[in-house]
């Protein structure tokens, strides 16, 4: 159905426009700056909030959608449209990035105004992402992404930073300029560029394959799965703590919103071909991750390995279908696997902004993400205690928040598919619950280990606000997420039966 | 012969451009320094009226003149009025630089006029007289021009060096365009393409001749393996004369190409889309990774300027209206990135100071972020990362080649984009994450600064809006 009012373009337009007017405003008057920015995020979260309210939970088909056409020689559209997958992603984004601008508010004193904008700009953009319904207008805003966040990184990140947002740039884009060529090619062959036309586009087997390794390259990366995960630890340390934090919740998953939409109902034979390749290198990154999260001596990195364990729950959830449906003929096993990956997915993102964001708290007052340099911060800090050892539970999926309900569902639709698979999944109840507690155990409870530590101050107002809001979040998402699933439920049931169709 | 201005309408901008140029020549003789501004005013306003005569002249028709030697045709209009149009952002980058070294003489005014009077008439070439003597106006024009500072040793090298290949170059031309005549009898290019479709033409001589013209216009593009004068005149010359040779030249050696290959050879187009395939990929290849190890910036956009013409003949590979429509696009988009690409050069040097090393660019955005976001603009386009124009042209190629069945060949250019998008980043990384080594502030006119912000947000808009341009593109091929 089509909107009454252009939601989708304002949601991605308006941070757009408003991060180049905050850009253009300079930096002669930094308060005003950030209010203008944190006017403009709240403005955006609210304007895509009928995104939720105006939704139709009963159908699969594309909503609010926009189609006027952009580049008409090519068969570009500028269409626009989300469904049960993209939207709770959309609200995710906007949610995340009123966070991410509050948490930047003392600590980003270099060019306040240009650290904004980028980051409004990046929320346009990935909101663009997950609307496009039109292959080269997901492309360019996909690509269109790594600009700010390249910027971000090398100019208020760590002291690697430079390696480390090189590394990203030309990891990520490596990925993706083969999946241009992929989507020029279904273009060739269909006439459309239209993501639903590819949808139904007829493809012979190898030439599926060939298109599936392509988009393979480009979401393997996002996600990003073990082996070309090498980027995100990197990243995650060097990028300073609004730009993890957007990293982490919201661009690993358009990696995996790009396996939803595009891999496996686009090369469904391919997908079933290649699911052994997936469900692997799945395994691998919850266990095998699992295991050098714990070996970690910076906060942030074991967190971004955690991260890349987290995804491979998704990444397995997605797979696990094929496998499913070769066993029994009943396919709620499938369509509970996607959707564990989806709430996966949300959760955390809501988890991972969370915890990057204490480690930030605690940079900000120590300069150091070792854990070796705290410890006891509970007697000097303890509503920040309080918060961390929540989030913590939340990232081992303690039941009762959001992560548990996730990994639940995976592992029980791994199940149904092979009772060794969802042995390995369950190790990750064991292997995150270790490295996230001991990580917790060190630096939270104990003695006082330090004078660095024992001249802590709590949290202030601004950092309780957003750990407060995350909180909420992760509590009622683990406590009834019956909203989230039943606004996915038509699009991921559709998604399935779609994919259960041979287009050989 | 009855010579009347309705008859000559087509040919009016050339006529106009001819008569300013000796206009401006002699303005020049009685002016002095301080009174230069003139022949700068001039020269602007002949562009400016040229652009506004080619557009009254233009036309949907194909008009021939002068017995076949002069064609205007939809491909020259959108031709002249590109190359027309850099060449104003050209001439006010070049203004602040001239003045600064002291080099700042009306010859090079008449010079650029010559040169682009050259191009056009490359442009609307009808048969090899014309193509040559629009090339040969061009090259001698930029050799002097290469020259210009007397007192720069490494512009004289780079002088002599451009000069002997230029004329072996152009030597190894006219040796395949007498083979060319030699088979098919007509000097004519609609003619030569009607002699071959006709099978009257010895096959095994029109292929020889074809590869000694694909040399030609291979040397005048910079690909590889001719492409080794590119990095050293690009390096020698003066940045303003680099930005002129690197922007509108392009589009005159992509007329060049165009009128031998698709008006005079298109029917062997089985062989020169071979040749090109070769050109194609060695040149993306030794640009690519050579622009890596360079730290003067001028060498590493020479280089990358041999990873553009890669591109550009991929849309040629195609040989059909999309393919040459989609290299069209490339070569004006490219060709305004370089002018913006060096005109940064231009803004950021001084008196006694020319911005040639990466480490020039250190810590821009902290002397100028509007000029530091320019740029930024400008090498994402060059890098072709959306939503700058940069990608839409890369699109457009990867398209035209995947339309005719050489997927493989996409893969392979956009591999070599990957490594390319490296310096790129370097260069930007430069700009932002460092801090500044040079504490002068810029010194800059404000036509220069104007010009820089014109032509980065154009680079941006037409990324958002590229429909029109293509179209434009498109459409001059019939397409």
């Amino acid at each position: 159905m089509s909107a009454d009012w252009p939601i989708l373009s304002a949601t991605i337009w308006l941070p757009i426009i408003g991060g180049l007017l905050v850009l253009m405003s300079g930096d002669k008057a930094p308060g005003v700056t950030r209010w203008a920015a944190l006017w403009i995020a709240i403005l955006t979260f609210l304007v895509s909030i009928p995104l939720y309210t105006g939704f139709d939970n009963s159908t699969a088909q594309m909503q609010f959608v926009e189609n006027v056409p952009w580049i008409p020689m090519f068969e570009i559209n500028y269409h626009l449209g989300v469904d049960g997958i993209s939207m709770p992603l959309i609200l995710l984004t906007t949610f995340i990035t009123v966070l991410v601008i509050i948490a930047g508010w003392e600590v980003i004193q270099y060019k306040p105004s240009q650290y904004m904008a980028a980051f409004l700009i990046m929320e346009g953009v990935m909101v663009g992402v997950f609307s496009a319904l039109d292959a080269m207008l997901f492309y360019v805003f996909w690509e269109a992404m790594l600009i700010p966040m390249f910027v971000i990184i090398g100019i208020w990140g760590g002291p690697r930073r430079v390696y480390a947002t090189i590394k990203f740039f030309l990891y990520t884009f490596l990925g993706s300029v083969f999946m241009l060529v992929a989507l020029i090619y279904m273009y060739f062959k269909s006439g459309s560029m239209g993501i639903l036309a590819f949808h139904e586009l007829r493809l012979d087997l190898t030439e599926q394959i060939l298109i599936f390794i392509a988009f393979l390259l480009a979401f393997a990366v996002k996600v990003p799965m073990w082996p070309v995960h090498t980027w995100l630890p990197d990243a995650h340390v060097e990028a300073p703590t609004g730009g993890s934090v957007i990293l982490a919740a919201i661009m690993l998953k358009i990696g995996g919103y790009g396996f939803l939409r595009f891999s496996l109902p686009i090369t469904p034979d391919a997908s079933q071909t290649l699911d052994w390749l997936i469900i692997g290198m799945s395994l691998i990154a919850v266990v095998y991750i699992g295991f050098v999260a714990l070996v970690q001596q910076d906060m942030k990195k074991l967190i971004a390995y955690s991260s890349i364990a987290h995804m491979g729950f998704v990444t397995l959830g997605f797979f696990i279908v094929f496998m499913i449906f070769a066993r029994t003929d009943v396919d709620s096993g499938a369509i509970l696997g996607v959707q564990g990956g989806m709430v996966q997915m949300v959760s955390h993102g809501f988890i991972s902004a969370a915890m990057f964001l204490c480690v930030g708290v605690l940079y900000d007052r120590l300069h150091s993400r070792e854990i070796s340099d705290y410890g006891g911060v509970v007697n000097v800090m303890p509503w920040f205690a309080a918060f961390m050892v929540f989030f913590a539970m939340a990232n081992a999926g303690l039941p009762g928040t959001s992560g548990f309900v996730g990994e639940f569902m995976v592992i029980l639709a791994s199940y149904r598919a092979d009772f060794w698979f969802a042995v390995l999944a369950a190790t990750t109840l064991i292997v995150g619950a270790a490295y996230t507690l001991w990580m917790v155990k060190r630096v939270v409870f104990g003695e006082v280990t330090s004078e660095g530590v024992a001249s802590l101050q709590d949290i202030n107002a601004r950092e309780a606000l957003v750990l407060t809001s995350l909180a909420i979040a992760v509590l009622a998402l683990g406590l009834w997420p019956a909203p989230l699933i039943e606004v996915m439920d038509a699009s991921i049931g559709n998604l399935v039966q779609h994919i259960g169709v041979s287009k050989l | 012969m009855q010579y009347d201005l309705i008859s000559l309408q087509p040919v009016m901008p050339e006529i106009f451009m001819l008569g300013a140029a000796c206009l401006v020549l002699v303005v020049d003789l009685f002016l002095s320094p301080r009174t230069r501004m003139w022949t700068y005013g001039l020269t602007l306003i002949t562009l400016v009226a040229s652009i506004a005569i080619t557009a009254w002249a233009a036309g949907p028709e194909r008009q021939v003149l002068f017995d076949g030697s002069y064609v205007r045709d939809p491909v020259s209009d959108v031709l002249k009025i590109a190359l027309l149009t850099i060449n104003v952002f050209v001439m006010v980058y070049a203004r602040d630089y001239l003045v600064q070294r002291g080099i700042y003489r009306g010859e090079f005014y008449t010079l650029a006029l010559f040169a682009t009077l050259g191009m056009m008439i490359m442009a609307s070439a009808g048969n090899f007289l014309t193509v040559y003597l629009g090339l040969e106006l061009l090259a001698l024009s930029m050799y002097a021009l290469v020259a210009f500072d007397r007192d720069s040793v490494k512009g004289s090298e780079a002088a002599m060096k451009y000069f002997v290949l230029g004329a072996l170059a152009s030597g190894l031309l006219l040796y395949g365009m007498s083979m060319l005549y030699g088979a098919t009898g007509t000097l004519n290019l609609s003619a030569m393409s009607e002699v071959i479709a006709a099978g009257e033409a010895e096959e095994t001589v029109l292929v020889f001749g074809l590869v000694f013209v694909v040399i030609g216009i291979a040397f005048k593009f910079g690909a590889v393996p001719f492409h080794m004068w590119v990095p050293d005149v690009y390096d020698g010359a003066p940045t303003a004369v680099t930005l002129f040779l690197g922007s509108a030249p392009k589009i005159a050696a992509f007329a060049l190409a165009i009128r031998l290959l698709a008006d005079g050879a298109g029917g062997l187009s089985v062989h020169w889309s071979d040749m090109l395939i070769i050109l194609a990929v060695a040149s993306l290849a030794i640009g690519n990774v050579v622009a890596i190890a360079q730290t003067n910036i001028k060498r590493m956009l020479a280089y990358s300027t041999i990873s553009h013409v890669g591109f550009i003949f991929l849309g040629f590979v195609a040989a059909d209206s999309r393919g040459y429509g989609a290299a069209l696009f490339y070569t004006v988009v490219y060709a305004l990135t370089a002018a913006g690409g060096f005109g940064l050069l231009t803004v950021i040097s001084r008196k006694g100071f020319d911005a040639e090393t990466l480490d020039d660019l250190k810590g821009l955005n902290d002397r100028s972020p509007w000029l530091a976001g320019m740029m930024l603009l400008i090498l994402f386009s060059m890098a072709g990362v959306p939503p700058t124009v940069g990608f839409f042209a890369k699109l457009f190629v990867l398209d035209a080649v995947v339309q005719v069945d050489l997927v493989w060949l996409a893969v392979v250019a956009v591999f070599f984009s990957i490594i390319g998008a490296y310096y790129y980043l370097r260069a930007i990384k430069m700009m932002y994450f460092d801090k500044p080594t040079d504490e002068y502030p810029i010194v800059a006119s404000v036509d220069s600064r104007l010009a820089i912000s014109i032509n980065g947000v154009a680079v941006l808009l037409l990324g958002i809006f590229p429909a029109g341009l293509l179209q434009v593109c498109r459409s001059a091929f019939g397409g």
